[in-house]
């Protein structure tokens, strides 16, 4: 068993019950501190880098060809904690040549940035990898309606990401060897 | 009313206009010090963002005076000037209009009787440059500024809510204590100067001013009077190791947590004020006011040029001690209420009074020494 | 009738001090009345500085307006003294008392202005201006309107007049320490009153 000893507080000497050297040592600290080198960032001329993994506004992303990976099975919407996420599911026409293995693309795709969270579930549950959470961190806008990002806003956001998949080219090319699913 | 008493009384209001309109000036000022020093102070820049299109055009000036920050002053008086006025339902309406009045006036006045330099004209006669030469400068700003409480008590008391009514009472309590440690620190500098076989006479400051000219000064003669008097002069305009009434970490804003818009500013600006003319008494009363340095006479010739250079060496004093004001603000904490109670009373005072009849045995010692 | 500034003044500041002093009895509001009082003080004030007497101006302004009312303030504000009713109109045995008393004061300060009125005016002209500077002569300062000869007056021919004074002011504060000071077992009552603090803020008027 370890023994505790109850240390005594030493009793303050006369020159530290009148708090002076204190004080003169303190004015001192401060006063070396207005030399030193500043720290601000001049925010909107310099900008922080954004660290790797960096969870800002949620954006839909296009695959490099320029097609759209959302297949609108609505996982995001799901999982969103906050319900931020609305998606009004819609079909591909059949004559569409690009995307003509995929059923479904959404129709509209909303997120409301006053209830995102920027938690990034959705971009985790994605099976299509179609929404990111990207490097933009700063969002305003003059009224609650403009702060609902719609489907065009998400894409233009979102731009187009690398894909290693290439999944719908696959699908594709299984489809037309005749192992389609 | 005849033609010369018009012309007087006209002068007269141009000057108090003039200085009114620089003391304004410099305690606005004082708040972009305020933010810019402490901004320093920890790490940060400051506001480095306002600045007017014309002078921003200047190459090199133009953007130095930017990241000074030069005209936020300006850009802070006219966002206070346009703000919405919100005025709380619960107020005691007309003590809610009048206390930031109350606050203001009396930190203008004191300002009347304050020395800020002197003129000799050509026949080597000496006139103090001061609005009012009253023979009793010091009392005179003593009473005016005690009544400068009351802007905050009613300020506290009329918004009819609980923090504001605290801080109204801290302020009140602290102001109470604080007066007579004060009145007690100067007196030794009176009775000094006072002395038979000093120079000067009755409680004028500019007398004071002048028996600092060409020796010590009174801050080298009387260290203990000064450090006594700083210490309450910095619980008396409220500054931060004594900043009872606002403590905003503890009591949202203080007395003025109801205020709002420009109300708020002028509580503001009479707060700096007060640190302002507190300061320039402190350079009168201990710092040899506008002579040049301890044993060393004045270097400019009389006359204008010499007064104007006398005036400028004031108020580099008065602001090298706002400077001190400010950078004791950053550096330490506040005092707890009690504790603040406690040094007024039981040490400062005390002291004072030690002070006081210390000084009185060594005059009453050198007079007699000096007549025998 | 001829007024000159002075006079002008002076009326205008005896309607302010007497007009702030009937305020503060007849006003509800226990801080409006310390307000109208300190404003009465502030008119005597100015009186005494028509009078050319600066010092006592000053120390008016200054020990009155600037100390004992702030602690009339901080006292009313402390303790529960809320508007006064305007009830009980019945008369009182305190409420004669106290009229009879104000009535006997008002006859008195008539008739001593009546009485003194025409010393004041005759004697006039023997008033003496008062000079601003000091003067020594022989061991003895003139009397003027400097501090220094107020000094001089009090420690030399008003030295008992003083020492009684400050002798009084002694007994009064020695007398506070007495009853304020809780006598040992006694029970601490006190603090319960302190947290009552915040019900007891009076509550101002709407205006």
């Amino acid at each position: 068993m370890i023994k505790t000893v109850v240390m005594e507080r030493k009793p303050l000497s006369l020159s530290e019950r009148t708090y002076l050297p204190q004080i003169a040592s303190g004015l001192k600290t401060t006063f070396s501190n207005l030399f030193k080198k500043k720290v601000t960032l001049q925010y909107p001329e310099q900008r922080p880098s954004i660290p790797r993994g960096y969870r800002g506004v949620p954006t839909l992303v296009k695959d490099p060809n320029g097609r759209e990976k959302c297949v609108s099975c609505q996982l995001c919407e799901f999982v969103c904690p906050p319900k931020a996420i609305r998606i009004t599911p819609g079909h591909i026409p059949e004559d569409d040549e690009e995307r003509s293995h995929v059923e479904k693309a959404p129709e509209e795709f909303e997120i409301d940035m006053l209830r995102c969270i920027y938690c990034g579930y959705c971009e985790e549950v994605c099976p299509e990898e179609a929404i990111f959470l990207q490097e933009n961190y700063s969002l305003s806008g003059y009224s609650r309606e403009e702060l609902v990002n719609d489907k065009e806003k998400l894409y233009e956001m979102g731009g187009t990401l690398p894909d290693k998949h290439f999944k719908w080219d696959k699908k594709k090319t299984d489809e037309e060897q005749g192992n389609a699913h | 009313m005849d033609a010369e008493l018009m012309q007087m009384l006209a002068l007269k209001v141009t000057y108090a206009l003039v200085m009114v309109s620089v003391v304004m000036s410099i305690a606005g000022y004082t708040v972009l010090a305020e933010r810019k020093v402490c901004a320093w102070m920890q790490g940060r820049v400051g506001p480095n963002r306002t600045v007017l299109p014309f002078i921003s055009a200047i190459p090199f000036i133009g953007p130095f005076l930017r990241n000074l920050g030069l005209f936020q002053p300006l850009a802070d008086g006219l966002k206070f000037l346009f703000k919405e006025e919100i005025v709380p339902g619960h107020v005691n309406k007309f003590y809610y209009y009048l206390s930031p009045i109350v606050a203001l006036v009396p930190a203008l006045t004191t300002m009347t009787v304050l020395p800020f330099g002197e003129f000799t004209n050509a026949e080597g006669f000496t006139t103090p440059l001061v609005l009012a030469n009253v023979d009793l400068g010091i009392l005179f700003i003593f009473a005016i500024s005690s009544l400068g409480v009351y802007g905050i008590v009613l300020g506290g008391w009329s918004s009819n809510s609980k923090y504001p009514f605290l801080g109204g009472i801290r302020s009140s309590a602290q102001m109470i204590s604080y007066e007579l440690a004060m009145g007690l620190s100067v007196l030794p500098v009176f009775l000094w100067v006072n002395a038979p076989g000093m120079t000067g006479s009755g409680l004028s400051l500019a007398s004071i001013v002048n028996s600092q000219e060409g020796t010590a000064w009174l801050v080298l003669v009387q260290p203990f009077s000064a450090f006594l008097f700083l210490v309450a002069l910095f619980a008396e305009t409220n500054r931060l190791p004594f900043d009872m009434p606002e403590s905003e970490t503890d009591l949202v804003g203080g007395f003025h947590t109801e205020y709002g818009s420009f109300k708020f500013g002028i509580f503001f600006v009479a707060e700096y004020a007060h640190v302002v003319i507190g300061s320039a008494i402190f350079t009168t009363l201990f710092l040899g006011g506008w002579h040049f340095l301890p044993w060393v006479a004045d270097p400019w010739a009389p006359g204008w040029i010499g007064s104007l250079l006398g005036v400028g060496w004031f108020l580099a004093k008065t602001f090298c001690l706002i400077f001190f004001f400010i950078w004791v603000r950053w550096t330490l904490p506040r005092f707890r209420y009690d504790q603040v109670m406690k040094l007024g009373w039981a040490k400062l005072l005390p002291l004072a009074l030690v002070n006081l009849i210390f000084y009185m045995i060594l005059v009453t010692y050198l007079d007699q020494a000096s007549a025998s | 009738m001829n007024l000159s500034l002075v006079d002008f003044l002076f009326y205008v500041f005896a309607t302010i001090s007497v007009g702030g002093g009937l305020a503060v009895i007849l006003s509800r509001n226990p801080v409006t009345a310390a307000m109208f009082m300190i404003l009465s003080l502030v008119g005597v004030a100015s009186l005494f500085v028509l009078l050319e007497a600066f010092f006592l101006a000053v120390l008016q302004v200054l020990v009155y307006a600037g100390a004992v009312m702030v602690l009339f303030l901080f006292i009313i504000m402390l303790m529960d003294v809320g508007p006064e009713s305007g009830k009980g109109t019945a008369l009182s045995k305190k409420r004669l008392l106290s009229g009879f008393v104000a009535v006997l004061g008002v006859g008195f300060l008539t008739v001593l202005t009546l009485e003194y009125s025409g010393v004041a005016a005759d004697s006039g002209a023997n008033w003496q201006d008062v000079s601003e500077e000091t003067r020594v002569e022989g061991a003895n300062v003139v009397f003027s309107k400097s501090v220094k000869s107020f000094g001089y007056g009090l420690f030399t021919k008003y030295m008992l007049p003083l020492q009684v004074a400050g002798f009084l002011l002694l007994a009064a504060m020695v007398g506070v320490i007495v009853l304020s000071k809780k006598k040992k077992g006694e029970s601490n009552d006190e603090d319960t009153e302190d947290s009552s603090l915040e019900s007891s803020v009076p509550q101002p008027e709407e205006a």
